[in-house]
């Protein structure tokens, strides 16, 4: 299990968002998550462009086994979307938090909306749970 | 996301004799039709390919082993089953079967082994076991048949290009030599290592070659572990999964059941309409074949990204279907499904992904047989 990086933020359905120098949101599933699918086989990324709202479904992301809906963290604008996930989905089996990200959003309510995220000690906690 | 495959809580599963074995390899369990097995112990798509290129191996001890019994266990069969017991002519031959109801239904898939005039053994499923034995039961009292089950006896499946010989190299020479000359489904008993007692069938689920092995669970993980170590890869039932649908074999539960008859799941195969043969269900599978119009199982191929699922809707132009087994296939690299159509469904054929129509090809199947892409596929 790779280690959760300090300046993350989770939800509760394990995607992951880290607030960019330049204000902007990038996205992706926990490395638990990958783990919970297994072998990435499929991504569906939305279009840069879109305007996604915090909780609602705007990705997914399928294994051998199953579909998974991805939520966005935040509310805002897509900005970029992670091209070469289609092509090697098991880039997030590899390395969720790094090459393995979804897509980025620039934010419309970051200072409120971060607030409901929970920090890396929380979700390591929420996934400790899960596991009992 | 939401997290696809909440655990059972764990005195509700059922566990075989490999529970710990599993879990001591780091195994992902999960709950599948009331037992806690392991669907991946890694990558499950390198536990896919170890079975296509090498060997791998699967504890399949949830399955029922059922012996029969009796002077007229043979007559039982002739009655209980699709297909026709007589095509067991030599001892130690098997034979695929299904099991239906009077409406031709499917109560279960199953493999019947000829051990003795008296004395036949059958595999069924897990999931189906209290219905089966049931059924079983009340059938055979007629015939006066013994039913007894062996929940003590464990099974793993060894299977892919290399599973026989790295299984001979575990027997004692006088087993080896019979189970080197056992042909394609049938079986030999005989001494294993340390002398335990085995029940080597060259049977399987992946269309690859390779052996069921039935064993008493006191010698199971001594068997799992003396074939890991002669390399035969510990593989969960997510592998075993793609490896079956790839070979085109049906997966009880998903792809029929009771609510459709063999002609609807491309099981026509398995029944033998023999003279004067009395079979349950025969008489509504005879209607249903001269009626015509009954639904169909195909194969699909779709050269676009995505995966096709379980419970998608087809679009054909004789009407809609659905998806039953779906999935993607780690040989292929692209997705596969089975689906039930409209009878005499043609091109073009699409499936509903989330709202969009995405076009697929209509295969026969299977979609590979050992190792490599079947033709049109």
């Amino acid at each position: 299990m790779q280690e959760i990086p300090g300046d993350l933020k989770f939800m509760k359905s394990h995607e992951w968002a880290r607030v960019e120098d330049a204000g902007t949101v990038t996205c992706g599933i926990s490395d638990h998550a990958q783990g919970l699918l297994g072998d990435l086989v499929y991504v569906e990324l939305p279009s840069v462009g879109d305007t996604v709202k915090a909780g609602n479904a705007c990705a997914v992301v399928e294994s051998v086994k199953a579909a998974s809906d991805v939520y966005a963290p935040v509310s805002g604008e897509i900005v970029a979307v992670n091209d070469a996930l289609p092509d090697k989905p098991e880039t997030i089996n590899e390395d969720a938090y790094g090459d393995g990200w979804l897509f980025v959003i620039r934010p419309d309510n970051l200072a409120e909306e971060i607030e409901e995220l929970l920090d890396p000690d929380a979700y390591a906690e929420l996934i400790e749970s899960e596991d009992d | 996301m939401r997290a696809p495959f909440p655990q059972a809580p764990p005195d509700m599963t059922q566990k075989t004799i490999l529970n710990d074995s599993h879990r001591a390899l780091g195994a992902k369990m999960v709950d599948f039709g009331g037992w806690d097995m392991p669907i991946s112990y890694g990558s499950q798509i390198e536990e896919h390919h170890a079975v296509r290129r090498d060997a791998g191996m699967f504890d399949v001890s949830h399955m029922t082993v059922v012996d029969l019994h009796g002077a007229r266990t043979r007559e039982f069969l002739r009655r209980l089953l699709a297909n026709s017991v007589d095509k067991l002519k030599v001892q130690g031959k098997a034979l695929y079967s299904c099991m239906l109801d009077e409406r031709g239904g499917v109560i279960d898939d199953l493999i019947v082994y000829y051990l003795a005039d008296d004395f036949f053994r059958v595999v069924v499923n897990a999931a189906t076991r209290d219905k089966d034995l049931a059924w079983i039961g009340r059938q055979a009292q007629p015939f006066a048949v013994r039913v007894v089950e062996r929940p003590e006896l464990a099974m793993i499946a060894v299977q892919g290009p290399n599973a026989r010989s790295k299984v001979f190299d575990l027997l004692p020479p006088e087993t080896r030599a019979r189970a080197e000359k056992v042909g394609k489904f049938a079986v030999v008993e005989g001494a294993g290592p340390d002398g335990m007692p085995l029940f080597i069938a060259r049977t399987g689920y992946t269309g690859e070659d390779g052996f069921e092995i039935v064993v008493p669970e006191a010698h199971a993980v001594a068997l799992w572990n003396r074939l890991k170590d002669a390399g035969v890869a510990p593989c969960g039932l997510g592998a075993r999964d793609t490896l079956r649908l790839e070979a085109g074999m049906n997966l009880y539960g998903q792809d029929m059941d009771e609510s459709v008859t063999p002609w609807e799941s491309n099981l026509g195969w398995t029944v033998a309409l023999d003279a004067g043969r009395d079979f349950i269900g025969r008489e509504a599978l005879e209607r249903q074949k001269a009626d015509g119009g009954h639904r169909v199982m195909i194969g699909l191929v779709m050269d676009e990204k995505g995966v096709l699922r379980h419970g998608q809707r087809v679009a054909t132009p004789a009407g809609d279907g659905e998806i039953l087994s779906g999935s993607f296939s780690p040989t292929l690299g692209k997705s596969i499904a089975f689906a039930r159509v409209p009878a005499a469904a043609a091109a073009p054929i699409e499936v509903d992904i989330r709202g969009r129509l995405v076009p697929v090809r209509a295969v026969k199947y299977p979609f590979v047989r050992d190792g490599a892409a079947c033709e049109g596929v």
